[in-house]
């Protein structure tokens, strides 16, 4: 019965058509870029190997298989169904989580803001990008000072790569208070970065489904092709061995689960209305479980295959770092003690090290001699910008043909990303489409267009030198809680106000079979109250300590922890997560009153 | 008397020439690092040209051009190769001031490395710096030139979609209007075929298919 009949109309093809995908494929792939972004490449690996390895990806799967597929499921369920953008779809549910409770509101204000910051980072990629086509790498080795008789100071004591990036590239200030002035350089890599995704979504998804060909494909291209250079490299089986050997007793830290779960969240890009607005182009009647459970899945594969290329390449840097320490040794002994020049090798440093040691021990503690231990090398995780841009890049000044691998790189982190801004520009774009913000008579083009330039002239702040800063805030506080939020008012209301059966009635009519009774129970019990957790276990862990974010100090070598200027911001801090459920008219008093202070 | 001399003059020159004696220098090679299966051995004839080489430094230096090989002493050779040098003036009493030694090295360092196949790493004067080669930039940075050319492409290309939507979307308003205009002039061509007048399904009186009109005149009757 619920076959032949077509449910009750929720939907109004307003007489205009939808535009539509040229192909299910098509579809997929774009879900596939939005969901797989730069992320997987950087995030997941740092967490595997923080949380022990093999072990991790325990919880990892647990999280995917009770949180991440049924929340997608719903999520490409109701887009299809109602065939509308994020905010469209909750006045269609129910007028009150439309308007007043306006999580679509809330999930069209978070595409906003991430979508601000995401093309900041891309901004920053473009640059490193366009400085890869030259020989040898501009951050290969640093700048000699004023005399010339060394290298500038700060360089020498950060490290070359770092120099390049806080220095070279973002000219960063010691303070988020001084927030400096524009960084010309980085104004055209953002005005070039808007330049092109405006292009790439200037029409929709006719615009954006054809480049997502590329943007999608791309950077999976590049990353088979790394993992053939990084496995043929020295050092990368330490590297595999050191990031899977599974230490299970890690999983008894509550904190792994917590990660985990939010790892699976961010990573499948929920509640921020993109895929909403993706499967709303889809025809009514059309697999979306399988879908779901394709993409979901993609996606997960991705971060594995992505975790062994990285770990692989870090694997040879840390093996590299362990040779040049002992080499250093080496040289001192060989200095200090006169022995014949490459008299000591690596193998025999131990032996000799010991007979020195027990000679003359005083002459040996003298000279400093740094411990070289592999397993210290590999430690030394990074993940975000730090694992692109610092120690990833300095991986790549190791590889023979440097520059080429730097270009394929950049040029896939471009591409991930830019297959991410497509979905967040969707889930801004097409709600203001429904809404209709814009009479008709004016064309997609323009509406793009202005959207595009309003995103511009936000994310100029993140051009000044204290713009990292407010970038690390943004990651950090701005979009995560905000989107735990939606999604519980997602499954909420789909399942308690919309109404379990009318759901179910609905998929049946759209894929042709009920939703079994993992969908069922995931849906009504396990999901809300995973996410419930994650909620509460986000604001205990936020409460407890205070704000901080790292500053670098270019007296002091390398970063250090600063608190967030003073109390005026604690307390709009709580004042805004209670106003949060509103809207987005409340996040205006974040941060020092300045004019251009972002609103995150 | 011969031999008394000869033993004053060695004294001397152990006084002069001895590790972290006034305006000695250190010198420190690792020739097989550098040359590594084509290395040579340091023997007393590398160190006459090295003292050579030292003594052509400073006869370039004005003031000192009378330097000879004679007043270049080495001292505490080792294994590593690593030994201690002086410059004496030409009463052999007292050694040159650091301050010449050290810039005359660093004018000719480049000569120097080379008549040993070495370079600033592999042969070092401790205490002596030296100067780095200046930075190699091109006259506009490469990543501007490439900036250029990518943004230019996108700009052509958003103009081409942008003129292109505009045309299509200009087509379709005079599309429209064409057929307005027809139907209210009632000047649609009404082809004919077998009798039975073909006209486009008339958007305004919905129901009417003139082709099922039944005319009981037009049909053979039974």
């Amino acid at each position: 019965m619920a076959l032949t009949e077509e449910p009750q109309s929720l939907v109004e093809d307003s007489g205009d058509e939808r535009p539509k995908w040229d192909n299910k494929f098509q579809y997929l792939l774009s879900c596939i870029g939005f969901a797989v972004g730069l992320g997987n490449i950087w995030r997941f690996p740092y967490l595997c190997q923080t949380y022990g390895g093999g072990a991790f990806l325990i919880p990892y799967l647990i999280a995917l298989v009770f949180e991440g597929i049924p929340l997608f499921h719903i999520e490409l369920a109701i887009g299809q169904r109602l065939r509308r953008g994020s905010i469209g779809v909750w006045t269609a549910i129910s007028p009150y989580l439309g308007g007043v409770v306006s999580a679509g509101l809330g999930c069209f204000t978070v595409s906003f803001l991430v979508s601000l910051y995401y093309n900041t980072i891309l901004m920053w990629v473009l640059w490193y990008f366009l400085n890869s086509f030259q020989n040898p790498l501009p951050w290969s080795s640093c700048p000699p000072d004023r005399n010339r008789t060394g290298f500038v100071d700060e360089c020498q004591g950060s490290g070359v790569v770092s120099y390049f990036w806080y220095r070279q590239t973002l000219n960063i200030s010691a303070d988020i208070g001084d927030s400096g002035a524009l960084q010309w350089r980085l104004l055209m890599c953002l005005a070039a970065c808007w330049v092109v995704v405006y292009l790439c979504v200037i029409r929709g998804i006719e615009s954006s489904g054809k480049v997502i060909y590329f943007t999608a494909l791309f950077p999976y291209l590049v990353l088979t092709l790394f993992l053939i250079r990084g496995l043929t490299l020295p050092g990368a089986k330490e590297g595999l061995l050191y990031l899977f050997t599974p230490n299970l007793e890690i999983l008894r830290n509550p904190r792994v689960w917590l990660d985990a779960a939010t790892q699976i969240f961010f990573s499948l890009s929920l509640a921020f209305g993109g895929h909403i607005a993706f499967a709303s182009y889809n025809p009514p009647r059309n697999d979306c479980e399988k879908d779901a459970v394709i993409i979901a899945l993609v996606n997960s594969m991705t971060s594995l295959y992505a975790s062994i290329t990285v770990f692989s390449v870090v694997g040879f840097k840390a093996t590299n770092d362990y040779e040049k320490c002992l080499d250093r040794n080496i040289l001192s002994l060989i200095n200090a003690f006169e022995l014949p020049d490459q008299s000591v090798s690596r193998d025999d440093y131990p032996a000799v090290l010991a007979d020195l040691n027990a000679t003359q021990p005083a002459r040996v503690a003298r000279l400093l001699l740094r411990s070289c231990r592999l397993e210290d090398f590999l430690d030394k995780s990074a993940s975000g910008t730090g694992l692109a841009f610092i120690v990833f890049t300095e991986c790549l000044l190791h590889l023979p043909v440097a520059p080429a691998w730097a270009v394929l790189f950049f040029g896939m982190l471009f591409t991930l990303g830019l297959s991410s801004m497509f979905g967040n520009m969707e889930g801004v774009i097409t709600p203001l489409l429904d809404l209709g913000v814009l009479p008709r008579s004016v064309p997609k083009e323009l509406l793009t267009g202005l959207v595009c330039l309003a995103c511009f002239a936000c994310a100029l702040c993140f051009t000044l030198q204290s713009g990292n800063y407010w970038l690390e805030i943004f990651d950090n506080y701005a979009a995560s809680l905000n989107l735990i939020i939606f999604a519980f008012f997602e499954v909420f209301g789909v399942v308690y106000v919309y109404g379990m059966n009318r759901f179910c009635n609905d998929i049946e009519w759209m894929t042709g079979r009920r939703p079994n009774l993992y969908w069922r129970v995931a849906w009504k019990l396990v999901s809300p109250l995973l996410l419930l957790s994650v909620f509460g276990a986000y604001l205990v862990l936020l409460v407890q300590k205070p704000l901080s974010y790292k500053a670098w100090n270019p007296q002091h070598v390398g970063p250090s922890m600063k608190p967030f200027p003073d109390d005026p911001l604690h307390g709009q801090c709580a004042c805004h997560l209670c106003l949060r459920m509103g809207g987005s008219e409340c996040i205006q008093d974040w941060g020092p009153s300045r004019p251009g202070a972002p609103a995150p | 008397m011969l031999w008394l001399l000869f033993l004053l003059v060695t004294a001397s020159h152990a006084e002069l020439c001895k590790p972290d004696a006034e305006n000695a220098f250190k010198v420190r090679l690792s020739i097989k690092t550098a040359l590594g299966d084509q290395s040579y051995t340091w023997d007393t004839n590398e160190e006459y040209l090295f003292r050579a080489m030292v003594a052509f430094s400073m006869r370039k230096v004005p003031n000192r051009e009378a330097t000879e090989i004679a007043h270049v002493l080495l001292c505490n050779i080792t294994q590593r190769v690593s030994f201690w040098f002086v410059v004496t003036d030409p009463s052999k009493n007292h050694t040159l001031p650091a301050v010449e030694v050290q810039s005359a090295i660093r004018m000719n360092r480049n000569r120097i490395n080379n008549a040993f196949l070495l370079n600033d790493q592999t042969l070092e004067f401790l205490k002596i710096p030296a100067t780095l080669g200046p930075p190699t930039d091109s006259a506009v940075p490469v990543w501007i030139i490439i900036f250029g050319v990518v943004f230019c492409i996108v700009i052509v290309a958003i103009t081409l979609l942008i003129l292109s939507g505009i045309r299509q979307r200009r087509r379709k308003s005079k599309g429209l209007p064409e057929v307005e205009d027809a139907e209210d002039k009632c000047e649609t061509p009404i082809t004919v075929e077998n009798g039975i007048p073909c006209d486009p399904l008339d958007t305004k009186e919905v129901h009417l298919n003139e082709a099922f009109v039944p005319e009981g005149e037009r049909l053979t009757p039974l």
